[in-house]
């Protein structure tokens, strides 16, 4: 299967998340830049982190506007799986394909360390290999990775079940330890801390290989079920 | 603020001879008659004038330090480049290179601290990929005074949080370094940044313009009034009445970087062909990059239309063009016909690219400006001909009069003291700064900050890079030579406890005012004993740094040569950590540990400073210590290792229960006192059971076992006249919480 | 009460990468009627009753040179407005 990494100007995981795929699960993979219009060729969405835009103005609100992102969005509404990963996820949430917000950490700097998370809902395309509330260890780095939202929408995360990831001992102040969501169709995943940087064991943690070998599964059952 | 470098008139040559008004740039008489009288025989105009103050500058032209500088060993069979390029590089075989160098910035982070540290970073980056390198990891070393008010506490975050800003933004991990806190940095901070780059050899970009006819290409951001006169700026001394000089701010902006780095390193890789050469616009920014690139291709002129530099600010006068240290700036030589093609990969990544100027077949340095030529010098003059100073040197009082016997430690309960060790601000763990760095994009930092080196590897071989960055100027502030020869053997004990080779050196030169003889002393001895050093370690000195006059109202700072060290681990189950892995592992010292404590940390901490002759130092048994522990490393036997440094053996041996909260019970000959020496070339190390007996073949009378890792939470030391005894918890608390603490 | 608006921005001269950032993303948009874009910093700064505007004058020029503003980069301006306290 064929992964898409979309590339914004200074994005910097794109290789990390390049070299995961290629190297360690043998599957191919594309850097995209952000100034194309197609994602045709492609099984699997990756919106890797970084700082796209310097981070200016606010995070993922520049990138927002890239002539990618129709093209994503459509991607997304085809049923394809998607992982925004930091930076991502703060692209997804800024173009609407994630509800809610990352503010500022509430310690108000940059945060990196390995974290301790809760896997809450291990029915997704991206957590179906984990234990329901599975505890693993994931890297985070991010300044703003506070995820807020309003009531309403809360609410409504927690009834369709969209709350994939929560910290253990809340490192941002994110509310309702929200560390990662999906959508209400579930194909779309938008997570601060980084799965790509937890894949070999050299690096310190492989707790990430589940939710690349989770896309994986899933979209070779998709195209299974599609050619039946 | 002076009005130098707002003017839109301009001065005429008369009056800036009559007024003597060089010298607020920073040119002596004696400077200013050699331009008028030798280089160009005639009257220097404005633009002239600061054309010359900004390469005659130290920061530019070494030439207070140049003499000393030459010591350096800067040779070695792996040497690909050494000093002169913007970075030196390193044979790591399989046709890689590794490229590194520091750079300081001192001045500008006291002035103002975020800005100061997000450029310093910047500036060290662009040094790395203008060889054709993509960086691949950055440290920093830090020295600060104790922060007792709000402004320092202020100062360090803010320098921290720039450091975090720019490194986090590009992508570039910040995987360690070394913080410090002592008084005698609390006017004057050290901010040095060391980047690392990895490259194929076949790529290697040097920053020349050879060619008649080569197009001068300006790069990046666009030109401000930043920083205008910067470089003369970093290289004059502060006191509190020349507040007025603090107004060269620039600002850092790593988005553009990121992209500026993007496009240089696509157009070294895939459009070799086209370059001949590629710089970053430090210090001295335009005049100096082109200077130094025409300079360099052998004495090749060039004219440069400066209408078409790209300028943020209006009616910008060349004076202020030419000096400006606007950031994010890059100087490349493109070969004729080629224009075109590296101008569109510049487009296709967004950055401005404007084609500038070219080479010419003469000698002169011409700048065109509203279409008349508004200078015109020998281009040499500019980039190599600066004068060069030999300093009286002079043995200061303190040195020459210090008394030889040790300082004696007050210790009246073991187990107190250590605590209150393991909270002084330079033993403490640093955790909590160098966690708002992000120190693993990349995905190949495989031994995180923390440890006695990091440990990066080069993907796709088995193999890794280990660096670290090292100094510890009280030590040379008794012993310049033997403190600058310890700094250099610090930082290979750090690389050879990853389990590395090391390969080679860069340096910042952090020191007082070269003018005053007693401060030149420090910086000649330090470099003497560096150069000895680097020798017996076969460390070349491949670039570096020069920061003088770092003083505040006459008071230097301890001469500080911070050491960058670079080592390669041949094969990656080599690599080595300072923690104890399990119960039941033997823990030895390797080394013999004497009544070392002038210039130590307990002889800080209980009288207020440091004072006396500095201990002795071997630098043949330190090698041989060394190489046993690379020995044991090669041979699989060692479990961890730990340089033993400030706070000593007690120190090195209750950081190494941290990580895994492992205890130990260990019982040794040694007094209580000497547990805290800080005698050179020691190592803690673990051992599992199994190796034990081929471990002690190896070091025979070199170790002694001290005993073993425990599982039991407790750090319980029996030494000859007392015991530390101490919950492994406990001390981890107050480690952790030192810094934290003195930082609210 | 008396409300004190602290606005903080760069010199002319000193590079505002933020600015420049979002004045080009406009421009890809098509905004491209703007000619110039500051980002800045604002603070709403409410004092106690009692203070006359002079001793507020100086205390909040007193708190913008020593922390809101870095004289080295930055200008501040402020504006004063009397407002009825609606709590």
């Amino acid at each position: 299967m064929n992964f898409a990494i979309l590339a914004f100007p200074a994005s910097n995981c794109e290789l990390d998340a390049y070299y995961a795929i290629t190297d360690v699960f043998g599957e191919e993979a594309a850097l995209v830049s952000y100034d194309s219009e197609s994602l045709i060729d492609f099984d699997a969405v990756i919106v890797p982190g970084g700082f796209s835009y310097g981070d200016y103005l606010r995070s993922g609100a520049i990138a927002r506007f890239a002539p990618i992102i129709p093209a994503l969005r459509e991607f997304a509404d085809s049923g394809k799986p998607v992982i925004g990963i930091c930076n991502g996820f703060q692209i997804l949430t800024e173009a609407g394909l994630l509800p809610g917000t990352l503010q500022k950490n509430t310690v108000a700097q940059f945060v990196c360390r390995d974290q301790k998370l809760i896997v809450t809902n291990n029915q997704t395309p991206f957590s179906d290999l984990y234990d329901d509330q599975e505890v693993i260890t994931l890297p985070i780095a991010h300044g703003d990775g506070n995820y807020y939202c309003d009531d309403k929408t809360l609410k409504s995360l927690k009834e369709n079940n969209q709350i994939v990831f929560k910290y253990q001992n809340n490192p941002n102040g994110s509310l309702s330890d929200i560390a990662g969501i999906t959508n209400q169709q579930g194909n779309v995943l938008g997570m601060m801390p980084h799965p790509e940087r937890a894949v070999e064991k050299i690096l310190g943690s492989d707790d990430g290989v589940k939710i690349f070998t989770a896309m994986i599964n899933f979209v070779k059952e998709r195209e299974v079920a599609f050619n039946e | 603020m002076s009005n130098v470098g707002v003017q839109t008139t301009e001065i005429s040559p008369a009056t800036i001879e009559s007024q003597k008004l060089y010298q607020s740039l920073g040119l002596s008489d004696d400077e200013y008659q050699l331009i008028k009288n030798e280089v160009l025989g005639r009257l220097p105009n404005y633009t002239e004038v600061g054309l010359f103050s900004g390469m005659w500058s130290e920061h530019c032209s070494y030439k207070n330090s140049k003499p000393v500088l030459k010591k350096f060993f800067s040779k070695g069979k792996r040497v690909v480049k050494g000093p002169g390029e913007g970075a030196g590089i390193i044979d790591i075989g399989n046709g890689q290179g590794v490229v590194f160098k520091a750079e300081s910035h001192n001045h500008p982070s006291a002035v103002e601290p975020f800005q100061g540290a997000t450029t310093g970073v910047g500036g060290i980056l662009r040094d790395i990929f203008s060889m054709g390198a993509r960086p691949i990891a950055s440290l920093d070393s830090l020295r600060f005074g104790t922060p007792r008010t709000a402004a320092d506490r202020y100062l360090i975050s803010q320098v921290v949080a720039g450091i975090a800003a720019y490194g986090n933004c590009i992508g570039v991990p910040t995987v360690g370094g070394d913080i410090a806190f002592d008084d005698a940095y609390s006017q004057n901070p050290l901010v040095n940044v060391m980047c690392v780059g990895l490259m194929d050899l076949d790529k290697i970009q040097v920053g020349a313009a050879a060619g008649v006819g080569n197009s001068i290409i300006y790069v990046g951001a666009k030109t401000g009034r930043d920083g205008i006169n910067g470089a003369s700026f970093a290289s004059a001394q502060f006191d509190s009445e020349h507040e007025s000089q603090r107004s060269a701010v620039q600002v850092g902006d790593p988005f553009t970087e990121k992209l500026v780095m993007e496009a240089c390193l696509e157009i070294s890789t895939n459009h070799a062909d086209a370059l001949i050469g590629m710089q970053d616009m430090g210090a001295a920014g335009l005049v100096s990059s082109s200077a130094e690139m025409g300079s360099k291709a052998g004495g090749n002129g060039m004219i440069l239309d400066l209408d078409l530099v790209p300028q943020r600010e209006a009616d910008m006068t060349p004076f202020e063009m030419m000096l400006s240290e606007s950031q994010e700036r890059m100087l490349l030589c493109v070969k004729n016909g080629y224009e075109e093609e590296v101008l569109a990969v510049f487009a296709e990544y967004g950055v401005e690219a404007v084609n500038i100027g070219h080479v010419t077949d003469n000698d002169h340095y011409q700048l065109i400006h509203h279409g008349e030529i508004v200078a015109d010098v020998p281009v040499d003059a500019l980039a190599s001909q600066a004068p060069v100073y030999h300093r009286e040197s002079k043995i200061p009082a303190r040195i020459e009069q210090a008394s030889a016997t040790q300082f004696v430690p007050d210790i009246s309960s073991a187990t107190e003291v250590l605590q209150q060790m393991l909270a002084q601000l330079t033993i403490a763990s640093k955790e909590s700064l160098y966690e708002t760095y992000d120190s693993q994009v990349q995905t190949n930092t495989l031994v995180k900050p923390g440890s006695d080196a990091a440990v990066i590897r080069v993907r796709h071989h088995d193999k890794a890079l280990a660096m670290t960055t090292d100094v510890n100027g009280r030590y040379l502030y008794l012993n310049p030579r033997v403190g600058g020869q310890m700094a250099v053997a610090e930082a290979a004990r750090n690389i050879v406890a990853s389990g590395a080779l090391p390969l080679g050196i860069t340096d910042c030169l952090n020191f007082g005012n070269p003018e005053k003889p007693e401060q030149f002393y420090e910086l000649d001895q330090a470099v003497q004993g560096m150069s000895e050093a680097c020798e017996m370690f076969e460390t070349a000195v491949i670039s570096g740094n020069v920061s003088l006059h770092n003083e505040f109202n006459d008071v230097p700072i301890y001469p500080t040569p911070m050491v960058g060290m670079v080592g390669l681990i041949q094969g990656l189950k080599h690599i080595t950590t300072q923690d104890f892995k399990q119960a039941g592992d033997f823990v030895y010292v390797i080394g013999q540990t004497y009544n070392d404590f002038n210039g130590s940390e307990i002889q800080k901490m209980q009288t207020g400073k440091v004072s006396g002759q500095l201990f002795d130092f071997d630098l043949d048994n330190e090698l041989k210590m060394q190489n046993l522990v690379t020995q044991a490393i090669q041979n699989d036997l060692l479990n961890s290792a730990h340089d033993v440094s400030e706070g000593g053996l007690i120190v090195a041996i209750a950081e190494a229960t941290f990580k895994n909260q492992l205890g130990v019970n260990l019982t040794s000959e040694l007094t209580v006192r000497q547990f805290f020496a800080e005698t050179q070339s020691r190592f803690v190390v673990s051992v599992s059971p199994e190796n034990k007996v081929a471990f002690e073949q190896l070091v025979g009378d070199d170790a002694t076992r001290l005993g073993q890792v425990t599982d039991d939470d407790h750090l319980h030391v029996t030494a000859q006249d007392g015991a530390f005894d101490l919950a492994v918890s406990q001390a981890l608390n107050i480690w952790k919480g030192a810094l934290p603490c003195s930082l609210k | 009460m008396t409300v004190v608006k602290v606005f903080v921005n760069y010199k002319e001269s000193i590079l505002n990468p933020e600015a420049q950032a979002i004045q080009q993303a406009l421009g890809r948009l098509g905004y491209d009627n703007i000619t110039q874009l500051k980002v800045g910093k604002s603070f709403e700064l409410t004092f106690a009753d009692g203070m006359t505007r002079e001793a507020i004058e100086k205390e909040v020029n007193e708190i913008s040179d020593r922390m809101l503003a870095n004289y080295n980069m930055e200008n501040y301006t402020y504006e004063i407005s009397e407002s009825e306290d609606l709590s």
